[in-house]
């Protein structure tokens, strides 16, 4: 097996991509050279200390820590897309608790399957990849949510007013908003191979395993994220739209 | 007066650093046709939505049908008391999706002869049921919206200036339905500045800055 080996000297090289993209945006007066730092800088910061990190729960190898760090990264994923819910109350809560079943039910199922196994090398990476692409389909459909309970306001209003319950004021909103959410899943798994190769198929080829294998795991990837975006943004949108409407059941009056 | 249907004792509302109504207190006998009537800004239509309960009394409070309207389950409610908007807005694609709304709603079977009915009666075809909502005019857009309100027939009707900015036609078709339903003996409550609903009014009821005047 070819050993893959990225040296530090090879890094710094790799900084000077980093370096076109600052000249770009200098010569071009785009304004995101500051905002370029610090990505560089929390990039490093960040991935080095998560790599230290993973590397001593691997080695501790403790049912505890391994759901411990699985749990720091659901918390993550559910404050970043709270960003998203801009007003939405209870946007944390609500993102929580779709993240931790959509990540919850999607490694169960993969662990009952025996797809994958309870040890930290599989379970911390998977629950990444499943809360992060949960958390960014929650944030769109949170976004959508918002944009449709504010164009759409006299549609709703109009419906509220001939009687309708909150659900069937809000249902072909929810509907939008979960598709919204799931959009970006959809569309990668049709184009996956064609236009892209994924991360994860990416680094196993890249590390010398056969490419037949690593297929088969990203295979697997793209079902598990199919299941969680889809979990995760109908959970979020079926306990967000609530929060729109007020107790005399009338819609309340929100930020765009 | 028999006993009213509409009984506001004291009503008002007042938002953050604003009183938009104050002390309104009126009685509305069934099978009434009330017109509200005053200068624009004044409260009407504020007056119009608290009795439809999209939006709810800070002060006082209001009887519909001897109960406090706080005592109704808002969906029964508001299938009692329809509200209409001025400018109102479809939903869905065509004219049907929006006709068999009051029928899901109510979790009945959609009835498309009731729908082509309706639509006669407001000198609408059968065949408009297909069309879709982004292919008709003005007066068509309000006469579709009317009878979504009007397709299971209301004990209250609210009605938002819906006449505004109708062509002569259109304008009489809605007065004609209008009657018809007053025959009926369908309470109701418009908002107008139209001399001839002013005149077809049993009553006028003046808001000025939000208080009323003295019933005429």
């Amino acid at each position: 097996m070819n050993q893959l080996i990225v040296t530090p000297s090879a890094l710094i090289f790799a900084l000077a991509l980093v370096a076109v993209a600052f000249f770009i945006s200098l010569k071009e007066k785009i304004g995101l050279e500051k905002d370029l730092i610090v990505g560089v800088i929390r990039a490093v910061i960040q991935l080095t200390v998560v790599g230290y990190v993973l590397t001593y729960i691997i080695r501790v190898n403790h049912v505890w820590l391994t759901l411990l760090m699985v749990a720091i990264i659901v918390f993550n994923a559910a404050w970043n897309a709270r960003g998203r819910a801009r007003g939405i109350p209870y946007a944390f809560i609500i993102s929580l608790l779709a993240i931790t079943v959509a990540t919850g039910v999607t490694i169960g199922l993969l662990l009952l399957a025996n797809a994958i196994a309870f040890i930290p090398s599989q379970i911390v990476p998977i629950s990444g990849m499943i809360a992060s692409n949960a958390m960014v389909a929650i944030g769109l459909a949170y976004r959508s949510l918002n944009g449709q309970f504010h164009d759409k306001r006299q549609g709703l209003l109009e419906k509220l007013a001939l009687g309708a319950t909150r659900y069937q004021t809000a249902i072909d909103v929810v509907r939008e908003a979960i598709r919204t959410g799931m959009s970006p899943t959809i569309d990668s798994a049709k184009t996956v191979g064609l236009v892209s190769l994924p991360g994860m198929m990416s680094g196993l080829i890249f590390a010398g395993v056969d490419p037949t294998k690593a297929i088969m795991y990203q295979i697997m990837v793209t079902f598990m994220l199919m299941a969680a975006t889809s979990i995760g943004s109908t959970i979020a949108c079926y306990l967000a739209y609530p929060q729109f409407f007020n107790a005399n059941l009338q819609l309340r009056t929100m930020k765009p | 007066m028999a006993e009213a249907i509409f009984d506001l004792q004291d009503v008002g509302l007042t938002v953050p650093q604003r009183t938009l109504l104050a002390h309104i207190s009126f009685k509305v006998a069934p099978g009434e046709f009330v017109t509200i009537t005053g200068p624009s800004g004044s409260g009407k239509s504020t007056l119009l939505l608290l009795l439809a309960t999209l939006l709810t009394p800070t002060a006082g409070q209001i009887i519909f049908a001897g109960k406090s309207q706080q005592d109704y389950e808002k969906t029964t409610y508001r299938r009692l008391v329809s509200y209409c908007y001025q400018q109102p807005s479809l939903f869905g694609d065509t004219v049907a999706d929006n006709l068999a709304f009051p029928f899901q709603i109510r979790h009945e079977k959609v009835d498309r002869d009731r729908m082509i009915a309706a639509l006669a009666e407001v000198n609408l075809p059968a065949d408009m049921l297909t069309k879709p909502i982004t292919e008709l005019s003005g007066g068509e857009r309000q006469r579709v919206a009317l009878i979504r309100n009007l397709i299971f027939t209301p004990k209250v009707l609210l009605l938002d200036e819906i006449t505004t900015g109708l062509d002569a036609a259109t304008k009489d078709t809605v007065h004609q339905v209008m009657a018809n339903f007053t025959k009926q003996g369908v309470t109701i409550i418009t908002v107008t500045h139209d001399e001839s609903e002013l005149a077809a009014a049993d009553r006028l009821i003046t808001i000025t800055a939000g208080r009323m005047e003295v019933t005429a």
